[in-house]
């Protein structure tokens, strides 16, 4: 487990490290917690001749309030998300997303920003920060930018942060309490077969799904048959989540079937709707 | 959550045998302070790696190593046609009659065999420009057809594994005894059959494999540092392999991050590390990646099986005829084609079944080998002599506990022999169940399983009443001998130095070794030392593997006592004046009731034995004996394992709600370690029963290579046991222990697989393949309903 060699630099400011992007274009890659990045060196299936810990860059680990929204720099640990006090009090879909990522090292070293961009298909947080409507601030040579949710995840290992861009922060609705995350783990690995999020507000109900397909996606099917409805019954429930992978390519592997992955997308949509109702 | 504290004993009292102390070895491990090979660092030492093949099958037209040699700091790239004359072939100990074997170099030769196959080597002067230079070989393979199916390899137009064998059939064994086979079939009202498959398992031990070589060019002389259950036995093989005498051969097992059987082996790397120090005269370390350990070291299990049952309408069992087919990979390690055949030796289980045939083809396909991991062909037997139990007491509708009650062998029948041949030393079957049935609530849990089954619910309870193998074994039934040696030595200050010849990895011998002694040779405990995996130190030995470590091993130390405390007896009379039949021995004490006061203590007498000024005649200085310890039979550990489980019917994931087992391992020198041992032999079984496998896809490719496609156990898919015991003391050795490294394992499999199909009986789903994962049991209950 010996990586090839590579460089490694340290940038002190988010303008610094953008630089240092532009520079070497396909060549770097970010160091935001590693645990993805470090075993595909280590496998030798990444290969990156620069290496740029944004690990040190100041003011970028923090949680707080600003307005409507709840503010998370990108490089705050999944401990910290799931340890937030103003997240479980205010919007505790990301802390309970947090505490389902791998284990204790893994979250504590693991950042949101990091997961987010390397866009896992099977990563938790995705099919929350969907369900949330979170938006997503960038900045890299052109400016600062946002990113709505909906925009972010384009294809397998692909979000729509540019190779020379940088996660800042990511922002989500301070108002968010009626929501649950549901998930079956792939044994192995612990990441999701299927996970399902509910974010339920007075605009009606929110699902995010992940695992499931080449991308988290929202299941606009259940949203749709839930909406302008004020019984959620647990009749109309079961219909609605049964709409969790309509129309969807889910991906089969040695771990699960496309069928039963899409049959446990159903199953936890339906149980995260009926938790997120317990939290009313 | 409920948390269970062991009794703590007071530590100034003995006897320290049968108490739950903590392991002695422990805290240095828990501490990072324990050396294992990777943390070994010698002058000069140069660092290898291996290119292995990508190809399950293929043809090598043409490896070139230019630009691999030209990388700085690369020390050698060398290919088979370099290495293997000098390395002699990969060794094979089990001994089948008519066993057509390929020959196993350590390096490919033109051919590479299955994924993972060693192909080069790079030697370099840091481990990252030897991975640079592996990566510059470039070899050029030719696909050939490949076969990874046991089942399709013995089919008439298989791709062949070896062509130059002309079939994939490495050997057929039969094993038939009791009464006549055939009668028996002809007398029943039926017969019963059931289909059982056991899946392919990595044995996934935390560290890896690793080897370091140094070879002393003036001296001629090897000194081998190895992840290794097996020091000695390697210093047997591996002179026949690179052609250093064994005297002139050092092999050091340093701490061994697990084995579980995997590092039971004698591995090309071994020679070829040995003799890339040779070679290039300065010392070489290789260690395996994760990657190679799910490629390249050992598999276990892969059986598939055709099992039938005659039986009479009362459910008396006539016989038992199986068919076995068991994937032994593309080469035979070690035990490759034994494993298979232990099967065998325990088909019939804890019962009397009066007649047996088994045949057991051993099959040879494109996949790593299989070979002895943990329970080692027990807890295949036990497997589907208890699932059949099961399936028979269904059929005829007859109580799965009156079934196996009405055929276990009674107390007194013991010595009791098996229509397979072998004869079960001591033992209670019906007090293991019944205890087993005590701590489970057996009546409650009955209760509280119709009442789920009536809300809807898939609820069910799996036993498993068990037998096994242990204390391996007397030296006419082992390849390589079955004794073991012990040494111990009184030094000049009291201080009790023991040496064993096996070589424990996380058994806790050097707790268990360090009771018995202090309680028999009467001095703290802290004044014992247990000294193990070095052949210069432990000149000789069998090792650990087949839980014999204690049963053989501890018996060899307990001979050696008795010696040294005779040679003490003599040096005490001579100072009481006296004979030594006058000499009371008790507690550490020498006395002499009616001759004299007089109290000599160890320090007194140890002092005497090497200042040697105050011997008398013929008794010469010093103070140690050694034994070889031969047993005369195996032991057999049993027990009863229940398991209760509900299922999911949305997800089909299986919950654990109960699990309680009673193991009967004779008496217990230290239970909490008795108890370590169960748990985690029960997490394996929960890990093949519910998601571990190991898969290589049509083209031979293994995709379960990592753990994050290979399902270990974690602590969360742990339960909380319920564990217990019965004590049945063994007549084989002095000790009266039986072995308890395996058993977990052997019990629990069928424990937790009845359990889960016992709650999809009401289903009518009579069978399912192991491991009954979530998708598999969802997939069951979707046709079902």
């Amino acid at each position: 487990m010996f990586p090839a060699h590579f460089d490694y630099v340290r940038p002190a400011t988010v303008e610094e490290a953008v630089k240092l992007l532009a520079k070497h274009g396909d060549d770097a890659k970010l160091l935001t917690g590693g645990h993805s990045l470090i075993p595909a060196m280590k496998l030798r299936l990444a290969r990156p001749q620069v290496v740029v810990d944004i690990g040190r860059i100041a003011n970028l680990s923090y949680i707080r309030e600003t307005g409507g929204a709840i503010a998370i720099g990108a490089m705050t640990t999944h401990a910290d998300i799931e340890a937030s006090k103003t997240l479980r009090d205010k919007s505790p879909l990301l802390a309970e997303t947090a505490s389902h990522i791998g284990d204790a090292q893994v979250r504590n070293k693991g950042t949101i920003g990091g997961s987010l961009v390397h866009a896992d298909p099977a990563a938790d947080y995705p099919a929350s920060i969907l369900a949330l409507d979170a938006e997503i601030d960038v900045v890299g040579p052109r400016g600062k930018r946002t990113i709505k949710a909906v925009d972010f995840f384009v294809d397998l290992l692909q979000s729509a942060v540019a190779a020379d861009e940088i996660v800042t922060e990511i922002r989500v609705p301070a108002t968010a309490k009626t929501v649950a995350y549901v998930k079956t783990e792939q044994k192995a690995s612990g990441f999701a077969l299927a996970g399902a999020a509910v974010v339920i507000g007075p605009g009606g109900v929110r699902v995010g799904i992940t695992g499931v397909a080449a991308t988290a996606y929202r299941a606009a099917g259940v949203e749709k048959a839930l909406a302008g409805q004020t019984s959620l019954t647990p009749d109309l429930i079961a219909r609605a989540s049964a709409q969790a992978a309509a129309g969807v390519d889910a991906l089969g592997d040695i771990h699960a079937s496309p069928e039963f992955r899409a049959h446990l997308a159903q199953v936890n949509t339906r149980r995260a709707i009926e938790k997120a109702l317990t939290r009313a | 959550m409920r948390r269970r504290r062991w009794p703590v004993a007071d530590p100034n009292t003995t006897p320290y045998v049968g108490r739950a102390m903590k392991r002695i070895e422990d805290p240095r491990l828990i501490r990072g302070e324990g050396t294992y090979t990777d943390d070994l660092r010698l002058p000069g030492m140069v660092h290898a790696a291996i290119l292995r093949s990508p190809h399950a099958h293929a043809r090598i037209r043409k490896i070139d190593t230019t630009a691999a040699k030209a990388i700085p700091g690369v020390v050698a790239v060398l290919t088979g046609a370099d290495v293997n004359a000098s390395c002699g072939l990969v060794p094979c100990a089990a001994a089948i009659p008519d066993l057509k074997a390929p020959k196993h170099t350590v390096l490919a030769g033109d051919r590479v065999y299955f994924v993972g196959h060693a192909v080069a080597v790079a030697v370099a002067s840091d481990p990252y420009i030897a991975r640079d230079a592996i990566e510059a070989i470039d070899v050029d393979y030719d696909p050939l057809p490949v076969v990874t199916n046991a089942e399709d390899a013995v089919k008439i137009g298989s791709p062949l594994t070896h062509p130059d064998l002309g079939s994939n059939v490495a050997y057929t064994h039969n094993v038939s005894g009791g009464g006549n086979i055939d009668e028996a079939f002809r007398k029943a009202d039926r017969i019963v059959k059931h289909r059982l498959y056991h899946q392919r398992l990595t044995p996934m031990p935390i560290e890896p494999r690793g080897v370091v070589a140094s070879y002393h060019t003036g001296e001629g002389t090897l000194t081998l540092w190895t992840a290794t259950q097996i020091p000695h036995l390697i210093r047997t093989l591996l002179p026949g392999m690179i052609g250093v005498p064994e005297n002139k051969m050092r092999i050091v097992a340093p701490e061994v991050g697990g084995g579980f059987g995997a590092k039971l082996n004698v591995y090309p790397e071994e020679a070829l590390i040995a003799h890339l120090a040779m070679r290039l005269h300065t010392p070489v370390k290789w260690i395996e990646s994760r990657r190679d350990n799910a490629a390249a070291t050992i598999h276990g299990r892969d059986q598939v099986g055709e099992y039938e049952v005659a039986v009479k309408n009362d459910g008396t069992i006539l016989g038992l005829k199986s068919k076995t087919i068991a994937d032994l990979g593309s080469y035979l390690q070690l035990l490759t084609p034994a494993v298979p055949t232990l099967t065998g030796l325990v088909l019939t289980g804890c019962y009397t079944i009066p007649a047996v045939k088994m045949e057991i083809v051993g099959v040879y396909t494109n996949k790593m080998a299989t070979d002895a991991y943990r329970g080692a062909g027990r807890p295949e037997a036990t497997y589907l002599i208890e699932r059949l139990m099961d399936v028979v007491a269904q059929e005829l509708k007859i109580d799965r506990l009156d079934l196996r009650l009405k055929h276990f062998p009674a107390p007194g029948d013991f010595p009791f022999p098996t229509s397979c041949g072998l004869v079960y030393d001591s033992g209670n079957y019906a007090a293991a169940l019944t205890k087993a049935k005590q701590l489970a609530n057996w009546d409650q849990l009955l209760k509280d399983r119709a009442a789920a089954r009536a809300a809807g619910k898939l609820s069910g309870i799996g036993v498993s009443t068990y037998v096994e193998i242990c204390a391996m074994g007397p030296s006419k039934a082992m390849p390589a001998g079955g004794w073991e040696w012990g040494c111990v030595r009184m030094e000049i200050s009291a201080k009790v130095t023991v040496i064993t010849g096996v070589s424990p990895h996380g058994q806790g011998q050097e707790t268990t070794f360090a009771q018995i002694v202090a309680d028999r040779v009467g001095v703290p405990i802290e004044d014992v030392v247990i000294l193990h995996g070095d052949t210069s130190v432990a000149h000789y030995g069998r090792d650990t593997y087949g839980s014999r470590g204690t049963a053989v091993g501890g018996t060899a130390i307990v001979m050696c006592i008795d010696k040294m405390i005779a040679k003490a007896k003599t040096l005490a009379a001579h100072l009481f004046e006296t004979t030594s039949d006058h000499v009371v021995f008790e507690n550490g004490r020498f006395t002499s009731p009616g001759v004299t006061n007089r109290v000599i203590t160890w320090p007194e007498l140890a002092g005497e034995f090497y200042v040697a000024k105050n011997l008398p005649p013929g008794l010469e200085p010093g103070l140690e004996a050694s034994s070889f310890f031969e047993p005369q039979n195996f032991t057999f550990p049993f027990g009863t394992h229940i398991c209760a489980v509900d299922l999911d019917r949305d997800t089909g994931h299986v919950k654990i709600t109960k699990y309680v087992a009673v193991d009967d391992c004779g008496p217990q020198i230290n239970p909490l370690i008795v108890e370590g041992q169960v748990q985690g032999g029960i997490a394996h079984s929960i890990g093949q029963v519910l998601f571990e496998q190991t898969i290589y896809n049509e083209d031979g490719q293994l995709v379960t290579g990592e753990f994050m496609d290979y399902a270990i156990p974690r602590a969360h898919d742990i339960p909380d046991y319920i564990l217990g015991s019965t004590v049945t003391p063994s007549p084989i050795n002095p000790l009266g222990v039986k072995g308890v490294g395996e058993a977990g394992t052997i019990g629990a499999t069928p424990a937790i697989a009845n359990a889960v199909m016992d709650a999809l009986e009401p289903l009518g789903i009579t069978h399912m393949n192991l491991p009954m994962t979530p998708e598999k049991v969802w997939q069951a209950i979707k046709t079902k309903t």
